[in-house]
């Protein structure tokens, strides 16, 4: 660790409590598979007070009132399903905490378990005294409120979200999915769309890139093209149905749907209307794709076609041969999901997968594949094609083009290993 | 929530008709003009080229004690990194296997420094320092890096005028930039 820029690289994660859930993945392994295969392993090591033929004691007495919790929580059996936060980091107020994906079903992220990425630490900002300042190459420099930009016509769009930094190039691999590829989320956005906001401004000529500022502690600043503003690019300020998390940028944040996470500017504060990017530190020294002859590619904005397999995965086990379902999702910032394979054979051979709807732009896509494991060691892995027909390629083909200092926007397939007992590994670890 | 936006939203209508006309014609009439003084107060952008670096100036001199005093807890005494960035060296590294990018090494514009300093550090107390110590610590890390002499200061002009090592090197993007066959069968 003699590279100082690492510090507050995206890809570091060890966990101690990664083990503790790993430990409660393979208990949940268990049952599954127990249930799968009509055993009843699990029941022997538990009190049977509560089976059949008994009756369970939460049947015998009335359960919580009403108002117990007025903004509700997981049940505590699932306390160990929490954000992947990196331990022993050197401070915490530049730095990334992941969702735990391999935990997760659907393609909608929970907002307490979104992935978070902050330059400054997380502000805590009144509503009432935030104001977002358009100006620059505008006809009329404007100063909105938040209950001004609830005004405007308002849009919800499902879109996925991912840090570009997730996982780099070089080892160590992490071991589970959510230390792979847990700086990525999925949510539904609501706000204005950007285009009428910038409208209301009126847009004058040479208008080509727009400078977003965000009102944390780093003040966060990201120059995006003037076209993916007058696009889809929203100013969001609900997520999954209620107002931003502080951690996602309460009471506002921009959203480029597709765009690498660190553009989505959160606690959004100004836009500047340009004729050029600002050249801004997160994107000179920042985000920037380090190439083998020493070059180094800039604006680098899209999020390429990618995929990975949930379950089973990395820190879970298979605790019988027999059924299981691979499951995994796949995602392309340049649009929808347009086909998934699956391979169980060590790349031998690949199987369509089935893609659960809704399959959408730019969003998670959920896919399935039914399995029989055999019970002899085995290596599975997935491979999105998006509506570009862009295939997601193997780590081989993106070290030869990019090396391992390239560092962002690794969107490789990554595959499991399954050993005989059943024990999921990262086959590149 | 609506019953109260209401009556400010109606309000705040209501005070742009008279204020500005100009603005009941857009197509919302939503919000009110910005004044040059709220946005040269929150317009910290500086460009590339130096756009909008504000008057003052600071020493090599000086900014070694901006430096010590502000900088090297978390950057290291003389930018060697620590909790912080390594801010110095790494120059003839961004080939090797492990590429060292510093201000000196990689960062392409001298700008950027002023305007990431002043809106992002100190981490603990950004947007502190006075525009005359921003230039004085800017100056303090390129002569670190060996791109201005010990008794130079930096304004506006010269700070703009410095060209960067790592400048040329920077290129657009050209992906998707692998291809993968898609085997399906005998891979």
């Amino acid at each position: 660790m003699t590279e100082p820029t690492r510090i507050d690289k995206d890809k570091v994660a060890t966990s101690r409590r990664r083990f503790l859930r790993e430990g409660s993945s393979m208990a949940g392994a268990a049952v599954i598979a127990g249930a799968l295969g009509g055993g009843e392993a699990l029941a022997a090591s538990e009190s049977s007070a509560n089976l059949p033929p008994n009756v369970p004691e939460w049947m015998k007495t009335p359960g919580d009132p009403m108002g117990t919790q007025p903004y509700g929580t997981p049940s505590r059996f699932e306390k160990d399903v929490v954000k992947n936060i990196p331990k022993n980091l050197p401070q915490y107020l530049s730095a990334s905490g992941r969702t735990p994906l391999q935990d997760l079903d659907g393609i909608i992220t929970p907002n307490g378990l979104f992935y978070e990425r902050h330059h400054g630490g997380v502000p805590t900002i009144d509503p009432a005294q935030h104001r977002l300042m358009l100006h620059g190459l505008v006809d009329k420099p404007l100063i909105l409120t938040m209950e001004d930009i609830r005004r405007f016509p308002s849009e919800s769009h499902i879109h996925f979200l991912e840090c570009s930094g997730n996982p780099g190039y070089e080892k160590p691999y992490g071991k589970t999915a959510s230390d792979l590829v847990g700086l990525l989320s999925c949510a539904e956005w609501t706000g204005v769309s950007l285009k009428v906001v910038l409208h209301e401004a009126g847009l004058q000529p040479g208008a080509k890139w727009v400078v977003a500022e965000g009102a944390d502690a780093a003040a966060m600043t990201r120059s995006v093209p003037i076209e993916k503003c007058l696009d889809d690019a929203l100013l969001v300020y609900s997520q999954n149905g209620e107002r931003l998390r502080p951690q996602q940028g309460y009471p506002l944040r921009l959203l480029l749907p597709g765009f690498e996470g660190n553009m989505n500017v959160k606690w959004l504060r100004r836009l500047r209307v340009a004729a050029e990017p600002v050249y801004s530190r997160e994107e000179t020294s920042k985000y920037t794709d380090l190439m083998p002859d020493g070059s180094a590619r800039e604006f680098t904005f899209y999020m390429e076609a990618k995929s990975i397999i949930t379950r089973p995965s990395g820190g879970q086990r298979l605790i019988a041969p027999g059924f299981h379902e691979v499951s995994g999702i796949a995602w392309s910032g340049r649009g929808k999901i347009r086909r998934v394979d699956v391979s169980v054979d060590d790349g031998k051979s690949w199987h369509v997968a089935e893609l659960q709807e809704p399959v959408l732009t730019r969003a998670l896509t959920r896919f399935r594949l039914p399995w029989r494991w055999d019970g002899q060691p085995a290596v599975i892995q997935s491979r999105a094609t998006d509506e570009t027909g862009y295939v997601q390629p193997t780590l081989a083909e993106l070290l030869a083009v990019r090396g391992e200092n390239y560092y962002y926007h690794n969107n490789a397939i990554w595959p499991w290993r399954i050993a005989a007992d059943g024990e999921v590994s990262n086959a590149h670890a | 929530m609506p019953m109260r936006e209401l009556p400010i939203a109606a309000f705040a209508v209501f005070v742009l008709a008279c204020a500005t006309p100009a603005q009941a014609q857009s197509p919302y009439g939503i919000g009110r003009a910005a004044t040059p003084a709220e946005i040269a107060g929150w317009n910290i952008d500086i460009d590339r080229y130096g756009n909008n670096l504000p008057p003052g100036v600071g020493s090599v001199g000086r900014g070694s004690e901006v430096f010590d005093q502000q900088c090297a807890a978390c950057h290291g005494a003389r930018g060697e990194g620590g909790i912080g960035e390594q801010l110095v060296g790494g120059q003839g590294t961004l080939t090797a296997a492990n590429p060292i990018r510093t201000v000196g090494s990689y960062w392409p514009y001298a700008p950027t420094l002023f305007d990431y300093i002043r809106r992002a550090m100190p981490q603990n107390a950004p947007q502190s320092l006075s525009n005359e110590d921003v230039y004085a610590v800017s100056a303090y890390i390129l002569y670190l890096n060996g791109l201005l002499p010990a008794e130079a200061t930096l304004d506006a002009r010269t700070l703009s005028a410095i060209k960067m090592p790592n400048r040329n090197m920077f290129v657009g993007d050209s992906r998707p930039d692998v291809k993968n066959p898609a085997c399906m069968a005998n891979c």
